[in-house]
């Protein structure tokens, strides 16, 4: 089968409705086809991330439990933006995943980069 | 060139599936091929046969079907997105033991592997909404 390269470009808060449920499934079913995935998480999509959730007691899931099993399909290439995170006084030790992270400035570059991109 | 599209939004909350559709429609009429488009999101709401919308407004699901049946394009819904809002084929339902037929003319349900079957077969992959 043909080989790509995917991004996968988060703009959305988590608990935007079924957003981030849904666009992780597109996310699993790609690797589950061999693509190369990458995902950026940048803008309001940050807070998927954080750490300590406590959503238990509201119906709502923890977002950022379901990005544990980005592992599982060998997703490893996961970037943010730094500006998104400091906007929002965030720090990448304030996340539940290690990852990468890229300059506001290098985006655009970084976006040309791939095949396909999903934006959302 | 070979087309692919995803639309995202639903009918009533933005102009992502007209604007999907205009383009559709445009690349139809310069021989281009539209492999598949797909509706994810609340862009599964383009695929409710009972839409129902004034006379004096468009009424995009038909225009959507009446596309379908001209040139034979391949309108796929998630299966899982549409389960979620409500909108099962009279096969599903039964296979959910529940009673609907809710399916527009020309769409069908499939899974996500259709979407990204799509784009490792398209030359442009194109997402409104």
């Amino acid at each position: 089968m043909d080989m790509k390269s995917y991004l996968f470009l988060l703009r959305k808060p988590a608990h935007s409705g079924s957003y981030v449920q849904e666009i992780l499934d597109v996310i699993l079913t790609t690797a589950a086809f061999d693509q190369q995935v990458t995902l950026l998480i940048m803008d309001d999509a940050v807070f998927h991330l954080k750490a300590g959730q406590i959503t238990n007691s509201n119906g709502m899931k923890d977002i950022a439990a379901i990005y544990n099993a980005l592992e599982l399909y060998d997703i490893t290439e996961i970037y943010t933006e730094e500006d998104s995170l400091h906007e929002r006084g965030l720090k990448l030790a304030d996340l539940c995943l290690p990852l990468k992270s890229i300059n506001r400035n290098e985006v655009s570059a970084f976006i040309e980069g791939f095949d396909v991109v999903f934006s959302g | 060139m070979i087309f692919v599209i995803q639309i995202n939004s639903s009918p009533y909350h933005s102009n992502a599936g007209q604007r999907a559709y205009q383009f559709v429609s445009a690349a139809l009429l310069q021989h281009h091929e539209i492999f598949r488009v797909f509706f994810y999101f609340d862009g599964v709401y383009h695929a409710f046969k009972y839409a129902t919308p004034p006379d004096d407004e468009l009424a995009l699901t038909r225009k959507w079907s009446e596309l379908a049946d001209q040139y034979q394009i391949d309108l796929v819904v998630c299966i899982s997105a549409a389960q979620r809002r409500g909108l099962l084929c009279s096969d599903e339902a039964q296979r959910q033991n529940k009673i609907d037929n809710d399916l527009a003319d020309g769409f069908r349900l499939s899974g996500l592997g259709q979407l990204v079957e799509a784009t490792l077969v398209a030359d442009r992959f194109i997402l409104f909404g």
